[in-house]
């Protein structure tokens, strides 16, 4: 008989309590349980990266979680970067004006953790802005694009606050 | 690349989870996670129960006390990365930490974790071997502590019984003024180090050593200390000529050979990393 458990974890803002097998992984759960298919997964072992979320605010890897171990936590899922339907967000943006993506497969694991680095360290230098994606792999893009985009964004960002 | 079915328990207290490592067989200890979810994924191990003790408070935090650090098992390395007290009484910890993995698995990784998978190219036991760590084991037959010579007993092999847990580590403190230095080869940023070189060291005022502790990872089947290298610093000058001569025993390790270098390769290379490591370490010193 399957193991399970009642969890109750907060995603995007929205709480949600389901019974699930206690082996189900977190990326698993956001996707196939919640429908939130913009947590990609690409290795599930912990090294590509696409599966990135933000837990209690930090970043990690949902295919290296169990979703039993978010139980009583807040998640946030690349669906929940954007303000609001009709708008980007200034990180999606930049990636859009800076070419950062090509078949976008990295890209939400890529934004969540830009995300956490740029509420952190709103001024990041480019060799820190490498550092930060440095687990997070893209077949596409070469990276320049997406480094250019997380600079761009940051700067807008600043201003943003200023203003 | 899912985990096979367990049963899921979460003890809430040290007394409860040593109860269910008791009686429970087969079962494996949760924290963060990084090391034993890609395991489970693989299915290199099946275990048919997990205990999860993130939620066992007692395991967690730094603290420091008379020259000894200590850090609760269920620690995150994030934590270690953020931590004043690791920065201020253990520059080397703090040094090594920030090449543990990369953001996203230090906010979940623990040091209990990666003590207890003991990969030989982690860089926190490495910390522990150079600074003859003590390890905290517990279960319901009791608590003892264990060297970190006594608990790596090889490959990705620990001293902990199938009914104990790491609950946490103490690390003796060096001097204030001592230098120390954590260098690793790495072909990218956050993967594990080809080799690794944890140095420390205490200098008088006419330049001499009067204290040196290296160790190597990453090279042989887990971490380990260099004694002919050490034996060479200590009482020589603090520099280039010495540092090379002790470069120079170190790659005479019995390094292991696999995909990502020969064993000639990781020789060199210890002997070049054993150098800088020395250097540095001699221009923190105070
Ligand atoms: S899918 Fe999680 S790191 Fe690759
Ligand atoms: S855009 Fe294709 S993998 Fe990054």
């Amino acid at each position: 008989m399957t193991d399970t458990r009642k969890i109750t974890v907060t995603v995007n803002g929205k709480s949600h309590t389901k019974e699930v097998p206690t082996r189900l992984l977190l990326s698993d759960f956001l996707r196939h349980e919640l429908l939130l298919t913009g947590t990609h997964v690409g290795c599930e072992h912990g090294v590509c990266g696409a599966c990135t979320v933000l837990i209690d605010g930090r970043s990690a890897r949902s295919c290296l979680t169990l979703a039993v171990q978010a139980n009583g936590h807040e998640v946030m899922t690349v669906e929940g970067i954007a303000p609001n339907a009709d708008e980007l967000h200034h990180l999606q943006q930049a990636m859009q004006d800076h070419h950062g993506l090509q078949c976008g497969y990295c890209t939400p694991g890529i934004l969540t953790t830009l995300f956490e680095l740029l509420r952190d360290n709103p001024d990041p230098s480019e060799h820190e802005v490498r550092s930060a994606i440095s687990g997070n792999l893209c077949r596409c893009t070469g990276y320049q694009g997406i480094v250019e985009a997380a600079l761009d964004a940051a700067q807008k960002m600043r201003a943003g606050a200023r203003s | 690349m899912k985990p096979a079915p367990f049963t899921y328990h979460d003890p809430q207290t040290l007394d409860e989870a040593y109860g269910l490592l008791a009686t429970l067989e087969n079962a494996r200890v949760l924290s963060g996670g990084q090391s034993l979810i890609p395991m489970l994924n693989f299915r290199y191990v099946q275990p048919d129960h997990i205990i999860d003790v993130a939620g066992i408070a007692a395991i967690s935090g730094i603290t420091y006390k008379d020259g000894i650090l200590k850090i609760g098992a269920m620690t995150r390395q994030r934590e270690i990365e953020y931590s004043d007290i690791v920065a201020t009484h253990c520059p080397l910890m703090r040094e090594a930490i920030l090449q543990v993995g990369h953001r996203q698995t230090r906010n979940r990784g623990t040091i209990g974790g990666s003590l207890a998978h003991l990969d030989p190219a982690a860089e926190l036991p490495l910390v522990a071997c150079a600074m003859d760590g003590m390890i905290h084991l517990g279960g319901s037959r009791g608590t003892r502590d264990v060297a970190f010579t006594d608990y790596a007993l090889g490959f990705m092999t620990t001293a902990i019984e199938p009914d104990e847990m790491i609950t946490g580590v103490s690390i003796p403190t060096w001097k204030p003024g001592h230098g120390s230095a954590f260098v690793e080869f790495a072909r990218r940023e956050g993967d594990f180090a080809i080799v690794a070189i944890a140095a420390l060291m205490e200098i008088d005022a006419s330049q001499t050593i009067t204290r040196a502790a290296l160790a190597v990872g990453g090279a042989l089947a887990t971490a380990q200390r260099l004694p002919e290298a050490e034996a060479i610093l200590v009482g020589a000058k603090a520099n280039d000529e010495t540092f090379r001569a002790a470069g120079e025993a170190c790659t005479q390790i019995d390094a292991v050979e696999d995909v990502h270098a020969p064993a000639s390769y990781r020789k060199s290379l210890a002997g070049v990393l054993t150098r800088r490591a020395l250097k540095a370490a001699a221009e923190r010193t105070k």
